[in-house]
């Protein structure tokens, strides 16, 4: 009887570890949301909240534990089907899986109580997709789209939110985002599915949509040019249509890996549809905070990936004999087991942060929105952290994105090399969840395209006023505060590498923003690691279990940042190189172009 | 329309997680060493009741004989969508055997009335007997199925039942009213609904409560914590739905066949077995291998 949060001694650990008390009180509105439809089921206080997210967890762990890993082999071998009439028939499994997860009221996780959401923090939403995504990485596409009804949540009108928000909770529809096109990918403000009104007023869309991860969905989210003369990201709207026979799938992909999520290509023949928000402000506006949740999904799911190829590989090695020991005892196995769990560990702590912040940015952007502090002061600090909060999340988001997805292609990988041989084989789960994360690096914007995002809040200052506040944090412990030191030696050389890289121009930024975006996430992380090793775990319901557990992370924060700072040290030198060899010199190191014969 | 369905639940020990300090030296189970769970087949068996209300429609209320502990099983089923839950608790009940717990769930059974199906798990997994469900159906006087595995068929006339019977199985047919025993290998039992566990976590009988608060609020005046047991009862009204508990005379029992009078069953002995030899044997994944372990047992006696 697993139970992917009760077994998972980290998440318990980072459970006890956040602030949960101020979190629930932000989601709850200072808990004054008891009255209207659900508030049979709203919480009376923060350690009321705390119960029921703890609780929330322990249902998802359960699901996915018990319910979900144990289909997802077949998922993967059984996919999903494309019927004559443009539909999909979903997998029986995968159709099982969203049954059970609406069954337990998990479909609007993050929706307000009015709807018959469960109006839980973006935070434990990110705890719950990852233990999805570790039974089935593929579900996660599904489970994981709840973004979709948070647009429509934030963005729509009341008359469309009422209509479509109960039936998202209850599970009865799913939703798909349709961004991409054929000619319009990590270039979003290249869409030109059109977007025109009839003599009636009323909207149709033609076009053509691809790669749209459960497009077969009820609920589409369509980005459309209904600005014809616009050519850029200000010509393109938000559009919700509803699933009939003028949107037919023309094609379903066959993939490396997520095999039950199904990948559609979408016609629409002059489909109807209504218009989400205001007119020109889809892409700038709608989509850029719909990506924004969806990159900490993804990073979630990476997350799932790593936790479940690393539980296979520390298995195997504990019961592998070879040379007569098991395996886990030679040196070469042990590093990779070690590096692999604390890789995860590491992408986790970023991840949640980010999740963290996306709650404070969320909460304080609706109160703005909705009942803005009468006083002139209050009004003056919302607006000031909305600024704040918005900047380091524009870095913070794709960071995690980048940084986890990069994790899970490297763990799953390096599970592979733990089993060997059985690892190569399809006898063990290891090999479709790498074939499962190599897609993380790419969709939702690509690794590169994550890295040109957050080295503007690297370059811009918001990385050295994050890192100011852990800065001003001293440890009782010597360990902690020498850590804390190479920390900010690492950062100074940063600062260095930023300052020299500013000099160069865009072009030059671009080609070293990898190197500069890793080496702050290495500074960022070691910082939270720190703080976790001190973490005193306030509601923890086992208070010594909490201590072990922030004491075993003294060592993972040493291991970590000891490990990191020749690696910061190394790649800033080569920032501050100048080497542009790789633009300036392309035709002759990559060679001429290669045309197929 | 729809079925009437009651199901009869117990909390058990988790005997999954016995460890040395939880057996008392004389064999039996010292229970408060143990976790409390919901008996593993009576999950099943609220599953297949809570089947035949998502797909005929109808309502399903469960009923379990036990301490004031037993409420959070019944909180357990209304998280699953349960509609009523009845606790029956009485002292005089205490050391009732499987006879005389089936003849005070029969009583509470006939005090609800009107039912159409009865549900039990197969066994629970502290005394392992499999008694009290066919106990059940004789005290009621109605056709028991033992081992249901499905429905072939369900109307108002007959349930066709599908019962597993170790080494096959067969269809049985038989009018309603009928009781079931569930296996684990029914069905799959859904989780609980998270909306539902936020709602109904705050629901406790009036004497649950007031157990909570004396163990909670130990230094409190009996009127303090009057007070604050009449403000947590008054918030409880607003949740919709609430845990009724019975004692014997709200059954209209007869005491004669209730708790230690009632119970016939005498322990002879109970042995103490300590395994001496270790736990597992390795069989090579060989004919040969497989081939000398099947001989092995059926030298042993232990198949054929």
């Amino acid at each position: 009887m697993p139970n992917f949060f009760e077994d998972n001694e980290d998440i318990q650990f980072l459970f006890n570890h956040f602030d949960l008390p101020e979190l629930a009180d932000i989601q709850e509105r200072g808990f004054t949301l008891t009255e209207g439809p659900g508030a049979e089921y709203a919480p009376r206080d923060a350690a009321d909240a705390i119960d029921n997210y703890r609780r929330v967890l322990s249902i998802v762990g359960d699901i996915a534990g018990n319910h979900v890993a144990p289909r997802a082999e077949q998922v993967d071998i059984d996919g999903n089907t494309l019927n004559e009439d443009g539909t999909v028939t979903l997998g029986r499994h995968v159709r099982a899986n969203l049954d059970i997860l609406a069954k337990a009221d998990l479909m609007g996780f993050t929706l307000p109580r009015k709807y018959g959401g469960l109006n839980c923090p973006s935070l434990v939403y990110a705890m719950a997709t990852e233990m999805i995504s570790q039974a089935d990485a593929s579900l996660m596409n599904l489970f994981g789209l709840q973004g979709i009804a948070e647009t429509i949540n934030a963005w729509a009108s009341d008359e469309l939110k009422n209509e479509y928000l109960p039936r998202f909770c209850e599970g009865s529809v799913t939703g798909a985002m349709v961004l991409t096109e054929p000619d319009a990918g990590s270039d979003l403000q290249a869409v030109s599915l059109k977007a025109w009104q009839n003599d009636d007023g009323e909207w149709r869309l033609t076009g053509v949509k691809r790669f749209i991860t459960n497009g077969c969905g009820e609920v589409l989210l369509t980005l459309a040019r209904s600005e014809p003369d616009v050519s850029d990201g200000r010509g393109l709207s938000l559009f919700l249509t509803e699933r009939c026979d003028r949107v037919k799938v023309r094609h379903l992909e066959s993939k490396l890996g997520i095999h039950g999520s199904p990948t559609c290509e979408l016609v629409y023949d002059d489909a109807p549809a209504e218009l989400v928000g205001e007119r020109q402000r889809g892409l700038i506006t709608y989509v850029m905070g719909l990506m924004n949740g969806a990159r900490i999904g993804i990073a979630t799911q990476s997350l799932g990936l790593g936790e479940a190829a690393f539980r296979v590989a520390r298995e195997y090695a504990h019961t592998r004999k070879q040379f007569g020991v098991a395996i886990e005892r030679l040196p070469a196995v042990a590093e990779m087991l070690s590096d692999m769990r604390i890789a995860i560990e590491a992408a986790r702590a970023l991840t949640y942060e980010a999740a963290r912040y996306a709650d404070f940015e969320n909460n304080n952007s609706h109160a703005l929105t909705h009942s803005p502090p009468a006083d002139k002061a209050e009004l003056k600090r919302c607006k000031n952290n909305a600024r704040t909060w918005k900047r380091l999340n524009g870095m913070l988001t794709p960071m995690c994105k980048y940084y986890a997805s990069e994790m899970s292609i490297r763990v799953t990988n390096d599970a592979i090399q733990v089993l060997g041989g059985s690892g190569y084989m399809k006898d063990y789960a290891v090999e479709r969840l790498l074939r499962d994360a190599r897609i993380t690096t790419i969709y939702e914007g690509t690794s590169q395209l994550q890295v040109v995002a957050a080295v503007r809040g690297v370059c811009s200052g918001a990385f050295e006023r994050f890192i100011g506040e852990f800065e001003e944090r001293e440890y009782t412990d010597k360990l902690l505060n020498d850590l804390k030191g190479k920390l900010d030696e690492g950062k100074e050389a940063i600062l260095k590498g930023v300052a020299f890289v500013k000099q160069q121009g865009g072009d030059y930024m671009d080609l070293y923003g990898r190197k500069l975006v890793d080496s702050a996430i290495a500074v960022i992380v070691g910082h939270l690691f720190l703080q976790q090793a001190a973490s005193k775990g306030l509601h923890a319901v086992d208070a010594d279990g909490h201590a072990r557990a922030a004491d075993r992370k003294k060592r993972v924060a040493r291991r970590f940042i000891e490990t990191n700072h020749p690696t910061i040290l190394r790649d800033i030198e080569l920032v501050c190189s100048g080497d542009t060899s790789v633009m300036a010199e392309f035709e002759t190191l990559a060679g001429p172009p290669i045309t197929a014969s | 329309m729809g079925y009437k369905c009651i199901v009869c639940i117990k909390q058990v020990p988790d005997t999954s997680n016995i460890t040395g300090e939880v057996m008392n030296r004389d064999g039996t189970v010292n229970r408060t060493a143990l976790p409390a769970i919901f008996n593993p087949e009576d999950l099943n068996a609220l599953e297949a009741a809570l089947a035949v209300k998502d797909e005929h429609g109808g309502e399903v209320t469960v009923v379990t004989m036990g301490p004031l502990g037993a409420c959070e099983a019944l909180r357990m089923a209304l998280y699953r969508r349960a509609d009523r839950v009845v606790l029956i608790t009485d002292r005089r009940a205490a050391a009732s055997d499987t006879l005389a717990t089936s003849y005070i769930l029969s009583q509470a059974i006939k005090k609800i009335g009107d039912v159409d199906l009865v549900f039990c798990g197969r066994q629970a997994i502290d005394g392992d007997t499999a008694q009290v469900g066919p106990q059940l159906a004789e005290k009621l006087g109605i056709p028991q199925i033992a081992y249901f595995e499905r429905f072939e068929s369900l109307t108002y006339r007959a349930a066709r039942v599908r019962r597993n019977t170790g080494s096959g199985w067969e269809v049985v047919e038989s009018p309603l009213p009928v009781l079931i025993t569930v296996l684990d290998t029914a069905n799959e039992p859904r989780p609980a609904a998270a909306k539902r566990v936020m709602q109904y976590k705050h629901l406790t009988t009036p004497d649950e409560l007031r157990a909570r608060l004396k163990k909670g609020m130990p230094d409190a005046t009996d009127a303090e914590r009057e007070a604050e047991h009449a403000r947590q009862m008054e918030k409880q009204t607003f949740l919709g739905a609430r845990i009724e508990q019975w004692d014997l005379d709200d059954i209209d029992a007869d005491l004669q066949w209730c708790g230690l009078s009632g119970s016939p069953t005498k322990v002879h002995r109970v042995q103490w077995i300590v395994l001496t030899k270790e736990g597992y044997t390795e069989v090579a994944p060989t004919e040969e291998g497989v081939r000398g372990m099947v001989h092995e047992l059926i030298v042993d006696h232990t198949m054929g």
